[in-house]
């Protein structure tokens, strides 16, 4: 298990000494922390939203099992196709399936976090068939080779210059364009993708059980691209992003884009209900709807429950402290930062993710600004003790630590080592790494006020 | 009628910082407070609670009842124990009901020291400090997160020092100790406190004052290491008792 906590250590302290990675991050993470807070601050009634919207998120858990048979059932009422995956290998054989069954070639996609967790680009491409990300951050991290480091800004490392570099490197840009000239490259070549793809692969920030309706929230309008274009349309989602009723969505939208990137609403909100009818020219011919567990049923019933309220914000990344010096990389999982520190040991399994519980000051600001009021440090806290049973020796500590005569004994022996330079302290070497041994202040104290006492 | 207070002093005043303890003995009495002492007071299992060990939390847990229960009050010198006592103690317990409710009922006369004399003795205003110089203020999270307690160190600091007094940039923001954290990951908590140090710097500072002095240790650990100017790193305590001492004449 220490093996996962040294393998974090080795990532962070390399990362932190990326200057050009954590200056990017940097940048953009206070960007948006300060974005949502000016969006935040705006609403005078934000925290009786949250509140209001924790409830319905709590009681729509209590009947999850309601809400995704509801959402098939209407979701095919419109037309779809709906696909049951118990696991991320199963969701990405589904998709896998269903273009290769119509000898798709090309698709377009969005931006999706449960695709990353399906690992299904992989899976189409290894199936031979060309996977174009359309939104602006996923098509630089394609481009890159990378991975996406933050669950809503995915290119959140890379600044202005490395971007244009990539561009004019692997799609024959103009060398050492600006915003705004790589935003129309990035344009005019994805304009070209849209028109060509025969299938469009999207994820869902909500999908609605009474309607059958999916939900993707945007600011390029590639979304919408991917949902009208393409003649077959794949979507994925992850089972726990299904609300009971429509009327739900206009909260959850209010506190998802003002957390997010403090917008009081995205430019695009597409819902897509149903392939297109007859007579209709726009929308997909064929749509279908693979609805993903991969170990969300588990979490809803365990004692980490709310971790599926989490409405994929990235806000706590953004505000995180270690987020904030080592970018998303550094975690090793598709999500990162606190969010990423719960969701992962426990969809993709704890031995794996051993290191990120403990990845962690405790600071509690994630708590403070999460818009779905998920305890993440108390989980956090508890997952430690999960990934890292407590041993004899924690056990020890604490009976010694418990006990006043042998407290007062073990503070007088630290007392007498850390005076002389601290050598033989537990894990000096490791505090010395980035300060220098404490020394003991001088007597006295209250103790020895008390008669026999610190002796 | 005089107010009791039973003092618990903390690991980091028993090991590092011993005549805080009495600093703020000193401060409570001065401000009309009887303070007791209780000598088998030992460790409040934060590093057990935080590692996720409610077994080994519960022990420690129920030590403190033991000595605590039957006092009045009970003021802590740590943001962060304080917190772990109200906010921890109770849910560790929550499978035994009538242990919670006396649980419950101990949080809810258990106060961090400056938390203490702002709401329970109403204390506005602290005299001038007598050689007062340029101070700032480090928030540790759990004064900010825990306890809940913000502006009322710096009302105090600005009587106290009046316009040396100056508040620190990104005061919401952690130091990058984290308790067993700043030994797991020393790179990156280094890291985190530089920025920190790097404010402290901005300000001019020659004294940092804080509720927490963990975090000071690791901040004064940081600044040592980097052979920054000297600066002093002071639990509040210290620089109350030099205002109240100085204003005795």
């Amino acid at each position: 298990m220490s093996g996962q906590v040294s393998r974090f250590r080795a990532a962070s302290a390399e990362a932190v000494l990326n200057e050009r990675l954590i200056a990017a991050v940097r940048h953009t993470a206070d960007l948006l922390v300060s974005k949502r807070e000016a969006a935040v601050s705006s609403m005078p009634d934000y925290e009786t939203a949250r509140a209001r919207v924790k409830k319905m998120r709590l009681e729509a858990l209590d009947h999850i099992e309601e809400n995704v048979s509801r959402f098939a059932a209407q979701a095919q009422k419109a037309g779809a196709v709906v696909h049951h995956a118990a696991d991320a290998s199963e969701a990405s054989a589904i998709a896998v399936g269903i273009a290769t069954g119509k000898g798709v070639r090309s698709a377009v996609k969005t931006k999706s976090m449960t695709s990353e967790e399906a690992g299904l680009n992989e899976a189409l491409e290894d199936s031979g068939i060309e996977v174009t990300e359309t939104d602006l951050g996923e098509f630089i991290i394609q481009l890159a080779g990378e991975k996406p480091s933050h669950i809503m800004a995915p290119a959140i490392h890379k600044n202005r210059s490395e971007v244009a570099d990539l561009f004019a490197r692997k799609t024959g840009a103009e060398p050492g364009l600006g915003v705004e000239g790589l935003v129309a490259h990035a344009r005019k070549v994805l304009r070209k993708k849209f028109l060509e793809a025969e299938l469009g692969i999207t994820g869902a920030n909500f999908a609605v059980a009474e309607t059958g309706t999916v939900v993707i929230v945007t600011n390029e309008g590639n979304g919408r691209m991917c949902t009208t274009l393409p003649p077959l349309q794949i979507v994925l989602l992850g089972i726990d992003k299904i609300v009971p009723e429509l009327a739900d969505l206009p909260e959850l939208l209010m506190l998802l884009t003002r957390s997010a990137s403090g917008q009081p609403i995205s430019s695009y909100v597409s819902m897509t209900t149903g392939p297109a009818l007859k007579g209709e020219e726009e929308g997909p011919r064929e749509l279908h709807i693979i609805l993903m567990d991969n170990g969300r049923r588990k979490m809803v019933r365990g004692p980490y429950r709310e971790m599926a309220n989490c409405l994929h914000c990235g806000a706590c990344l953004s505000h995180c402290p270690v987020y904030r010096a080592v970018g998303g990389h550094a975690y090793g999982s598709v999500y990162s930062g606190p969010m990423g520190s719960v969701l992962s040991p426990l969809l993709f399994g704890k031995k794996d993710h051993a290191g990120l519980p403990w990845a962690c000051t405790l600071c509690g600001r994630c708590a403070e600004i999460c818009p779905a009021s998920i305890p993440l440090p108390d989980y956090l806290r508890k997952l430690r003790g999960e990934v890292t049973e407590p041993g004899l020796k924690a056990g020890l500590a604490s009976r010694l630590a418990a006990n006043p005569a042998l407290y007062l004994l073990g503070i007088k022996m630290m007392r007498r080592l850390l005076a002389s330079g601290g050598r033989f302290v537990p894990l000096m070497e490791n505090w010395k790494v980035a300060r220098h041994p404490p020394q003991p202040g001088a007597g006295p104290g209250l103790r020895d006020r008390v008669p026999g006492g610190g002796k | 009628m005089a107010r009791r207070a039973a003092l618990f002093l903390t690991c980091a005043v028993d090991a590092l910082y011993p005549s805080v303890g009495l600093d703020a003995a000193g401060v409570l009495e001065r401000l009309g407070v009887e303070v007791v002492f209780r000598n088998e007071q030992t460790c409040c299992g934060q590093p057990w609670i935080n590692s996720g060990d409610p077994e080994n939390g519960r022990r420690h847990a129920l030590a403190f009842l033991a000595t605590h229960e039957k006092e009045e009050a009970v003021v802590m010198l740590s943001s962060s124990c304080a917190d772990t006592v109200r906010n921890a103690y109770p849910a560790l317990f929550d499978d035994d009901p009538a242990l919670c409710a006396r649980f419950r009922a101990l949080a809810g006369r258990t106060w961090e020291f400056c938390e203490y004399i702002h709401k329970v003795l109403g204390v506005e205003q602290f005299p001038a400090h007598p050689s007062p110089g340029p101070v700032t203020y480090h928030s540790s999270c759990r004064t900010l997160r825990g306890t809940g307690l913000r502006g009322v160190v710096e009302k105090y600091l600005e009587a106290m020092m009046g316009a040396h007094f100056v508040p620190l940039p990104e005061n919401d923001r952690c130091c990058g100790f984290g308790g067993s954290f700043s030994v797991k990951f020393p790179e990156l908590s280094g890291r985190i406190m530089e920025d920190k140090l790097r404010n402290i710097a901005s300000t001019g500072a020659r004294t940092v004052a804080s509720l927490d002095l963990s975090c000071l240790t690791h901040l004064k650990g940081g600044a040592q290491k980097k052979g920054s100017p000297e600066i002093r790193f002071v639990h509040l305590a210290e620089l109350m008792r030099e205002a109240l001492a100085g204003d005795a004449g």
